[in-house]
C-alpha cells in the first residue's frame, strides 16, 4: 500500500462529485484547470469517473437522495482513493444542518483524508489543500 | 388600463370573487372560490395574456391557501389568484392541462405540502427521495422531525 | 431488426462526467434520435424554503445566496425586493445604483461562464479556456468590491452592505473595457466559426408557443422570439434609470441562445459603465435603515443571468417571514427540455440540455439510473449499417451547410 500512496503523490487525477452543492466550489474547481490557476501543470486532472480517480472531491452538504447515490459511486472507486471534503458544506454543512431533507457533513458518511474550508474555497485554497494532504501522506510514509 | 383587467375580471366570474385586495397599484390578490379557479386562471392566462410565473403552497390558521402568481409583462402588474382550501383535507383541481407551466409546481406543491391536485397528469415525486415516508410533508406547520425515528436516518 | 418496440434508454447522470451538477436525465431513443426525455430531480434539494422560515429578515439574503453560486447575486436582489414591497420602503438611488452594477457584473461572469460550458460540451475545450481566461478579470473586480470571489455579500434589507468606494471606480471601468476586446473576439468566434454554426444552428430548437405555454424566462425565451424581461417590464432598481436593450433573436435554437447571451454581455457592460459614472455623482448614502418588516405579503424578482427569479415572503409582523418562496429560473426552463431534446440525435442532447444555463442547485432536484424497460439488443451487423446511413446522412448534410458558411 504504501508504495501505491508514494506513486499517488506525483499525479493526481481527481473525481468531482457534487452533492447537493450550490454549484459554487464546483465551478471554482473547474476554474482551477483553466489558465489562470492550471493546475494540469502539476499533472492533476479531473476524470469522468471515479474508477480512474485517486482522490474525490466532495462538495455540498449531502441530502438523503443524494446519499444513497454517494456511496455507491464511492464503493466504485479503486483503492487507495482519498477523499476531500471541499466547502464549508460537506466539512460541517454550514448553514443547511437543520434542513429536513436530512442533510449529512460527509465524515459521517466516509472517512476523509483532508478538509478544505471555505464558502466558496478559493482555488488558491484549494491547492493549499491538497499540498497539505500530499505532505502529510509522505511525512506518513517516512515514519 | 390595471383597472380594466380588473374589471374585466370581476365582470366575467363576480360571483367567484370573494374577494380583491389591491397592495399597489403593481401587486393585486384577488381570493377566488377554488372550484371555479381552473376557469379564472384560463381567463388570466389565455384572454389576459398573462405569463404564468409560480405558485405558492402556504400552510395558514385558517386553511391551506394557494397563490398563484401571474405576470402581466405589459402593464407591470403582478396578479395574485388565491385560492383557500380545506385544512383536513385540501384538495382543488389542477390546472395543469389550462396552463402547462404549472405542471412542475403542483407536484411540488403536492409532495412538500400534501395538496391534492384532482386531475393532475403525474403526480410522482419531483424533488424528495421516492422513499420518502407516505403523509409527511415537511412544509406544514406540524412537521414533526422524524429523522432518527424508525424511517432510517441510516448512516 | 425486430419489427415492435425499438425503444432503448440512455442514462445521462445523475453522475456524468460532462455535469458540474448532479442531475438525471433518461433519454429515450430509436436509433440516435431521442423520442422521449425523462428528468428526475431532487440530489440538490436542501429545503431553503423552511431553513428561511427560521430565519430573520436580515439573515435571509446569506442563506438565499447560497441557492446558487453561480446567480448568487440574484437570489438576494429579488429577496430584498420582496421584502421592500413588504415594507413599502424606497432605497436611496446610490443603494440602486451598487445593486444594479452588482446584478449585471454577475450577468457578464456568468454568461461567460456559459459561453465556455457550452464549448466544454462539444467538445471544443478551446472556447471553455478562452471564455473563462477573461472571466477571471470579472471575479477580480467582485474581490475588489465586494471581498469575495462569489457570495458577495452586498444586499441588505433596505439597502447595500459595501460601498463602493471612489478610488476603485476607475479600475473598475478599466477592466470592463478591456472586456469589451475579447467578447466581440467571441461573438466574433460564435458567428462565424464552421464547426460551432455546424453543431449549434437548428438544434433544440424551442418555439415561441412552447415558450409562452412552459413559461420559459431568460435567454431561453428570448431566443425564441419572446421579449420577457423582467428588468424592462418591471422596472425595479436603476434599471429604468439607465439605458440599455433587450437583445431578442427569433429562431429558438441553440445558436440563437448563445448569441443572446454575448449580445447580452455587451448591454451589461454598457449598464455597468453607466452605473458607475453615476456613482461618482449620486452620494445619499447606501442603507434605508429599513428596522421592521410589517404584516403582509410581497413579491419580488430580478432577472438573473437564467431568467426571472421569483421570490414571495409573507410577514406576520415579526422579524422572521411566516413563509418565504423561491422559484428559480431553470424551475420553468428546465421542463422545456421535454421539448427541445426531443426529435434531434443523441450527440445534439448534452449542448441543448445544456443551452438552458441549466442551474440544478436552483432548480433543486435530479435523476435515478434505471434502464430496463424496452431494452432491445442491436447486432453488429445492424449497428454498422445505421452507422453507416447515418454518416451518408451527415455527410450530404453538412456538404451544403458548409458551403453557405463559406460562401
Amino acid at each position: 500500500m504504501s508504495l501505491k500512496i508514494k506513486a499517488l503523490t506525483k499525479s493526481i487525477w481527481v473525481f468531482h462529485m457534487a452533492a447537493s452543492p450550490c454549484n459554487n466550489c464546483d465551478i471554482e474547481i473547474l476554474d482551477l484547470l483553466t489558465p489562470r490557476f492550471d493546475i494540469e501543470r502539476f499533472g492533476i486532472q479531473l476524470v469522468g469517473s471515479i474508477r480512474h480517480a485517486d482522490a474525490v472531491l466532495v462538495t455540498g452538504s449531502i441530502n438523503r437522495k443524494v446519499r444513497k447515490r454517494l456511496k455507491r459511486v464511492l464503493a466504485q472507486a479503486a483503492q487507495p482513493c482519498f477523499v476531500i471534503a471541499l466547502g464549508n458544506c460537506s466539512c460541517s454543512m454550514e448553514m443547511f444542518g437543520t434542513s429536513y431533507n436530512d442533510n449529512k457533513p460527509l465524515d459521517e458518511i466516509t472517512d476523509v483524508h483532508a478538509y478544505i474550508a471555505g464558502c466558496p474555497p478559493k482555488p488558491e485554497a484549494m491547492i493549499q489543500g491538497v499540498v497539505a494532504l500530499i505532505q502529510a501522506q509522505l511525512a506518513a510514509l517516512k515514519k | 388600463m390595471a383597472d380594466e383587467v380588473l374589471e374585466g375580471i370581476k365582470a366575467k366570474f363576480g360571483g367567484a370573487i370573494v374577494e380583491v385586495f389591491e397592495k399597489s397599484p403593481r401587486r393585486t390578490y384577488i381570493t377566488v372560490d377554488p372550484a371555479s379557479l381552473p376557469e379564472v386562471a384560463e381567463y388570466v392566462y389565455k384572454d389576459l395574456g398573462a405569463r404564468f410565473s409560480i405558485a405558492t403552497g402556504m400552510h395558514m390558521v385558517e386553511g391551506f391557501e394557494v397563490l398563484y402568481h401571474f405576470a402581466l409583462d405589459n402593464a407591470d402588474r403582478f396578479l395574485n389568484l388565491r385560492v383557500i382550501l380545506d385544512l383536513d383535507k385540501p384538495s382543488v383541481e389542477s390546472i395543469a392541462t389550462r396552463v402547462p407551466a404549472t405542471e412542475w409546481i403542483e407536484r411540488e406543491m403536492h409532495e412538500l405540502l400534501g395538496i391534492e391536485f384532482r386531475n393532475h397528469p403525474d403526480m410522482r415525486h419531483l424533488l424528495l427521495d421516492d422513499d420518502w415516508p407516505e403523509g409527511n410533508y415537511p412544509l406544514r406547520r406540524d412537521w414533526k422531525d422524524w429523522r432518527g425515528g424508525e424511517n432510517g436516518n441510516e448512516k | 431488426m425486430a419489427t415492435k418496440s425499438k425503444t432503448q434508454i440512455i442514462p445521462i447522470g445523475p453522475y456524468h462526467p460532462l455535469q458540474e451538477e448532479p442531475e438525471f436525465f433518461k433519454l429515450h431513443v430509436e436509433g440516435e434520435k431521442v423520442v422521449k426525455l425523462e428528468i428526475e430531480l431532487g440530489y440538490n434539494h436542501r429545503g431553503i424554503e423552511k431553513l428561511a422560515e427560521g430565519l430573520t429578515y436580515d439573515q435571509i439574503p446569506f442563506l438565499v445566496e447560497r441557492i446558487c453560486g453561480i446567480c448568487s447575486s440574484s437570489h438576494p436582489f429579488a429577496s430584498v425586493n420582496a421584502m421592500e414591497d413588504i415594507a413599502d420602503v424606497d432605497v436611496p438611488l446610490r443603494a440602486k445604483y451598487i445593486r444594479t452594477f452588482i446584478g449585471e457584473l454577475e450577468r457578464i461572469h456568468s454568461h461567460l461562464l456559459w459561453l465556455g460550458l457550452a464549448g466544454h460540451f462539444l467538445g471544443y475545450n478551446t472556447v471553455w479556456m478562452w471564455a473563462w481566461k477573461q472571466r477571471e478579470p470579472v471575479l477580480d473586480l467582485f474581490e475588489l468590491i465586494t471581498g469575495n470571489r462569489n457570495h458577495y455579500a452586498m444586499f441588505k434589507p433596505g439597502g447595500v452592505r459595501r460601498d463602493v468606494a471612489d478610488e476603485d471606480i476607475p479600475t473598475a471601468m478599466r477592466l470592463l473595457e478591456s472586456l469589451e476586446k475579447p467578447v466581440m473576439m467571441f461573438t466574433k468566434i460564435a458567428l462565424q466559426d464552421p464547426v460551432l454554426q455546424a453543431r449549434l444552428k437548428n438544434v433544440g430548437v424551442l418555439t415561441k408557443e412552447d415558450c409562452v405555454e412552459l413559461g420559459a424566462l431568460g435567454p431561453t425565451s428570448r431566443a425564441s422570439g419572446v421579449p420577457w424581461d423582467v428588468r424592462h417590464d418591471h422596472p425595479y432598481a436603476a434599471y429604468g434609470m439607465v439605458d440599455w436593450d433587450v437583445i431578442v433573436t427569433q429562431n429558438g435554437d441553440v445558436f440563437d441562445k448563445a448569441v443572446v447571451r454575448l449580445l447580452e454581455t455587451f448591454e451589461s457592460v454598457k449598464i455597468c459603465v453607466q452605473c458607475l459614472e453615476k456613482l461618482r455623482e449620486v452620494k445619499d448614502g447606501i442603507d434605508a435603515e429599513l428596522k421592521e418588516i410589517p404584516p403582509g405579503e410581497g413579491v419580488g424578482h430580478h432577472e438573473a443571468p437564467r431568467g426571472e427569479v421569483f421570490h414571495y415572503a409573507r410577514s406576520d409582523g415579526t422579524n422572521r417571514p411566516i413563509r418565504y418562496k423561491v422559484r428559480a429560473p431553470s424551475f420553468m426552463n428546465v421542463p422545456t427540455n421535454h421539448r427541445a431534446v426531443v426529435g434531434y440525435t443523441v450527440s445534439d442532447a448534452t449542448i441543448t440540455l445544456a443551452a438552458i444555463d441549466p442551474c440544478y442547485c436552483c432548480t433543486e432536484r435530479m435523476l435515478v439510473v434505471d434502464a430496463n424497460s424496452g431494452k432491445q439488443v442491436m447486432g453488429w451487423k445492424d449497428l454498422l449499417r445505421l452507422s453507416q446511413e447515418k454518416t451518408h446522412r451527415l455527410m450530404e448534410k453538412y456538404n451544403s451547410r458548409m458551403d453557405r458558411i463559406w460562401t
